[in-house]
């Protein structure tokens, strides 16, 4: 098996791990991370895809290695956006997940 | 079996674990340490795929910064989840394990079964970058092939930094971000935040000035300077600007403004949106690429630092 090909079997199984931790895991934070895991098993797999486009004296094909660039910046912004919202939430409600019944401060918990 | 074999297959299997561990851990604090050591090995992988400009792409944003977003995450949150000890029952875990392991699987046999020859523009894109007076393919396709998705990035950067501030608590609106700087009494950061920034700006010049012709460009070069700026900032340093400052706001959308002035300037001179004139396409790359870099440096440490908190001052 060559490298590549080694990479693009890392790619798909780097997308197996990150939607597992996003169906799993109720925390959003986790959630996160794990969305951007996903993320980056696609970015791979684009990435796998350019470097068998190598011609012409290049290592790969630019247009796809340039599409990745473009999307890392993206998952950042998304990211950022998404951090933002979470500790919003936080500051509000006192929680780190979405589901109010494992996730209420102790206090609030015994006043209802 | 080689040596060079065995390296891929290494970095490829920790690669994975690190991915693994930050999913599987239990403590978010080394979920995130996970995640940076899982970006830094990225780079390395995009190293052996021969893409250098996304290796560089990865290791300052998808490693650095976005480590950086995520710890003062987890720094925040701790005490709430520490509480959260609830976990989806045994019989859910493995029907979502079986799930993603099929979806894997599935990945997997589209990318063995790839075509033996595959469809390439890299030709194309070599044939036509003489044209653009650039060296780099990659900087080729983000700033003249491709400019509209690029031009979009930056669009897709000013509007999540709206996103962010529009968050604020009522009393922080247009006042500063709380950027957490938990190390600044120690010795260490604010030495490093005073000796590394004229370095760093250095770097991100060249990366920028040399990412025409070699790997690099404008996006990693200002990742580069909005690192150092968040250095200052996090050693207490310097302040985060108040998110109603005038000129915060003007260099914001700099870099996309000028690039669409450019782009329907495009419109008139050679014929198309984002077309660049044959003799001045260089130049007029640079003219963009200067405005942008600051918007991107800015945008990113903006990011990072968050909605403003902290009530504006006259």
């Amino acid at each position: 098996m060559n490298p590549t090909t080694l990479y693009g079997l890392c790619g798909a199984a780097l997308v197996g791990i990150g939607l597992y931790g996003l169906l799993t895991e109720p925390r959003l934070l986790r959630k996160i991370i794990a969305f951007n895991l996903v993320g980056s098993g696609v970015f791979l797999l684009f990435g796998v895809v350019a470097r068998r486009g190598a011609d012409a004296g290049l290592g790969g094909d630019p247009v796809p290695q340039a599409l990745v660039i473009t999307g890392i910046v993206v998952a950042f912004s998304a990211t950022a956006l998404a951090i933002a919202l979470l500790l919003r939430l936080h500051e509000v409600g006192g929680g780190a997940t979405l589901d109010d019944a494992v996730d209420r401060p102790e206090a609030d918990r015994s006043s209802s | 079996m080689s040596l060079e074999l065995f390296y891929e297959l290494l970095l490829g299997l920790l690669v994975l674990a690190a991915a693994s561990w930050s999913v599987a851990t239990r403590d978010s604090y080394s979920a995130t340490v996970g995640f940076v050591s899982y970006g830094l090995l990225m780079a390395l992988v995009w190293m052996q795929l021969q893409a250098v400009d996304v290796a560089l792409a990865e290791a300052a944003i998808g490693s650095g910064l976005t480590g950086l977003l995520l710890l003062g995450a987890a720094a925040r949150l701790r005490a709430a989840e520490a509480r959260v000890t609830a976990r989806p029952s045994r019989m859910l875990r493995a029907v979502a394990a079986l799930a993603c392991t099929g979806l894997a699987a599935a990945l997997a046999g589209t990318v063995l079964s790839l075509p033996q020859s595959t469809p390439s523009l890299a030709g194309a894109a070599v044939t036509a970058l003489p044209a653009t007076g650039l060296g780099n393919p990659v900087n080729g396709v983000l700033m003249a092939f491709r400019a509209f998705d690029t031009l979009l990035e930056k669009v897709v950067l000013v509007l999540s930094l709206v996103g962010v501030w529009s968050l604020a608590p009522d009393l922080g609106w247009t006042g500063r971000p709380r950027l957490l700087h938990p190390f600044a009494d120690d010795g260490v950061l604010p030495f490093l935040a005073r000796t590394l920034p004229p370095l760093g700006l250095l770097f991100g010049l060249h990366l920028m000035w040399n990412g025409a012709d070699e790997p690099g460009g404008a996006f990693q070069g200002a990742t580069v300077i909005a690192a150092m700026w968040l250095l200052v900032l996090m050693a207490g340093l310097g302040e985060v600007p108040q998110v109603r400052a005038r000129w915060l706001r003007v260099a914001a959308i700099a870099g996309p403004a000028t690039f669409l002035a450019v782009g329907l300037a495009g419109m008139g001179i050679a014929g198309a949106f984002l077309a660049y004139p044959e003799d001045h396409a260089k130049s007029l790359i640079l003219f963009i690429e200067v405005p942008m870099m600051l918007t991107v440096a800015l945008v990113l440490a903006l990011l990072v630092a968050g909605p403003p908190e902290q009530a504006p001052q006259r």
